[in-house]
């Protein structure tokens, strides 16, 4: 019922602008983690170019992923409440409740998303990149929110309560730490190269580092990651909110 | 007369659930005509709050079935969905939205047009004296408030089976009386409301049937005069001067006595609360004068309702 889905969105949106806490959170730690790598990590690590510039890409995936994570804590609220009873009465189905979760998830991470640009742009951040490059870079990050943010429905309906649920934005955090989002996987120890290389972070974030710096980028891997993720949450949701309404 | 078309707007027959070893409904028969009022009266974990979530189709029943407004609730859930509301015991609305955005949203979900949902928002919000506080975030509300509001939620779709599940409970007097003003109004509007309550004197103002469950079986179901006679309406309580005129008037009362403690030397006895009716008692106890050393006349409460009917059931078994 798509209708049900767009009310569901528009309800979502509204109410997770007025989390003011999160949506600073969301915001803060994204610019902070920028500033504090440029200004203090930034010296110490070589990467070819201006650290800022290789950075950039990095913060903005970790902006993305861990602002689409708290959807994780949004829907399991919802399924810890009486609301979702209330939901389900009125023949409102898991789908059309997640979806507005995602869709949530998806404006308030594009809209944090370009505020992380533009501090970027301010501390020196000049990209390359031509009009249809940043297209690139815009549908690759909304694919990438688009998984996250399913993934983190997914696990919302796992997670016993909105704490537990909460779990899940710092696992996600962590992710960028671990890839090549903030120095090159090929300075890592071997045995965390492995990981680094075939986790969905690193090919996002090679995909939109080269569109924005021009330096040719393979996008393929990063959007079959994504959709990857995409299509096993969706699936998966929809078996977990069976199982945890029945 | 409606009664020409005889219809059954809810029926179950034999529902049984249980959570592991733990049986919570151990086999509920229910009948609710529709257009009526029919609650489901009983104390905490009776099964109240589990017979209303299999009815409203969110839990499925381990044994036994069900139908509302002719659907059967498992295999023609989406159908039942469509003829029900569903307010439940805990606030159903986000804290974050104000109550006008919460019943829109209802609405909307509910099928209403977004012009339709904007009006019906207004309405409800006069209806439950939300006037003033519909602009406000729900967060600022009092509890009182956030239940009203929970209650005009559940009206926004305007279906025809209401399931109210205890729609009073934490509600101040005034709330209380504007709820039970609201039940009226369904009613006349031809809706059937299920609701569950642990006060007999709610399920006495609004019920035309009333079923009173115990450890999810029903123990009683009448109309309130039904079950009223059952037990008693008005209750005096005698406090004996010593141990022998307790046993004296204890003989005297034989099974008569509804409650009797030997410690306290108190016994209970059924009464209508008339006047002539307690004198009489009185002599009839105590025709010397002197064996009784205090009374009071309790109105029955819902333990008395209690106590009466598992007593019986335990006595049948």
């Amino acid at each position: 019922m798509p209708s049900a889905a767009v009310t569901m969105a528009g309800r979502c949106t509204r109410v997770s602008l007025r989390q003011i806490d999160a949506l600073l959170t969301s915001l803060m730690l994204p610019v902070l983690l920028m500033l504090m790598f440029v200004y203090l990590f930034g010296g110490a690590i070589e990467t070819g170019t201006k650290y800022v510039t290789y950075v950039v890409p990095g913060v903005i995936l970790l902006c993305a992923g861990f602002g689409s994570a708290t959807t994780a804590v949004n829907v399991s609220q919802d399924m810890s409440r009486g609301i979702v009873d209330r939901f389900r009465s009125m023949d409102i189905g898991g789908p059309a409740l997640l979806a507005g979760h995602v869709a949530a998830s998806v404006v308030r991470n594009a809209a944090s998303t370009v505020l992380v640009f533009a501090v970027a742009l301010a501390i020196g951040f000049r990209p390359s990149a031509g009009l249809l490059d940043w297209l690139a870079v815009a549908g690759v990050l909304l694919a990438f929110m688009l998984a996250i943010s399913w993934l983190a429905a997914a696990i919302g309906l796992v997670a016993r309560s909105p704490e537990a649920a909460n779990g899940f934005t710092f696992f996600v955090m962590f992710l960028p730490y671990a890839s090549s989002a903030f120095v090159p996987v090929d300075t890592m120890p071997s045995w965390i190269q492995g990981f680094a290389q075939h986790q969905p972070v690193t090919p996002v974030t090679e995909a939109v580092r080269g569109l924005l710096l021009g330096t040719g980028a393979d996008v393929w891997p990063a959007l079959a990651w994504c959709g990857g993720i995409l299509v096993l949450s969706i699936a998966a949701s929809s078996v977990l909110f069976r199982r945890r309404t029945v | 007369m409606a009664y020409a078309i005889r219809s059954t707007a809810i029926e179950a027959n034999g529902l049984r659930k249980a959570y592991g070893d733990l049986s919570v409904l151990d086999g509920i028969d229910l009948e609710v005509p529709r257009g009526s009022v029919f609650a489901l009266l009983g104390p905490n974990g009776a099964g109240k709050t589990t017979t209303v979530r299999i009815l409203a189709t969110l839990i499925r029943p381990d044994g036994g079935e069900a139908r509302v407004g002719g659907h059967d609730v498992v295999a023609e859930r989406h159908a039942v969905r469509r003829t029900i509301s569903l307010t439940g015991q805990y606030a159903a609305v986000d804290e974050l939205q104000t109550g006008e955005e919460n019943l829109r949203m209802m609405g909307r979900l509910a099928g209403l047009s977004g012009s339709r949902a904007r009006v019906r928002a207004r309405e409800l919000l006069a209806r439950f004296d939300l006037i003033d506080a519909g602009r406000r975030r729900v967060a600022t509300y009092s509890g009182g408030m956030r239940r009203r509001l929970d209650l005009a939620v559940g009206l926004v779709g305007e279906l025809s089976v209401i399931f109210l599940d205890e729609p009073t409970t934490g509600l101040d007097p005034r709330s209380r009386q504007a709820m039970w003003d609201v039940v009226g109004d369904l009613v006349g509007a031809g809706v059937t409301v299920f609701l569950t309550t642990q006060y007999l004197e709610e399920a006495d103002r609004l019920a035309d049937r009333i079923a009173v469950i115990d450890q999810g079986r029903v123990v009683a179901e009448g109309t309130a005069a039904e079950l009223k006679r059952r037990v008693a309406e008005q209750r005096l309580e005698l406090v004996l001067t010593d141990a022998r005129a307790f046993e004296d008037a204890a003989r005297a009362l034989g099974d008569r006595a509804l409650t009797a403690d030997r410690g306290e030397r108190a016994i209970g006895v059924a009464t209508d609360g008339s006047a002539a009716d307690v004198r009489a008692l009185l002599d009839e106890i105590d025709p010397g004068r002197r064996s009784v050393e205090r009374f009071s006349v309790h109105s029955a409460t819902l333990d008395d309702v209690f106590m009466a009917l598992t007593e019986k059931e335990t006595a049948h078994a």
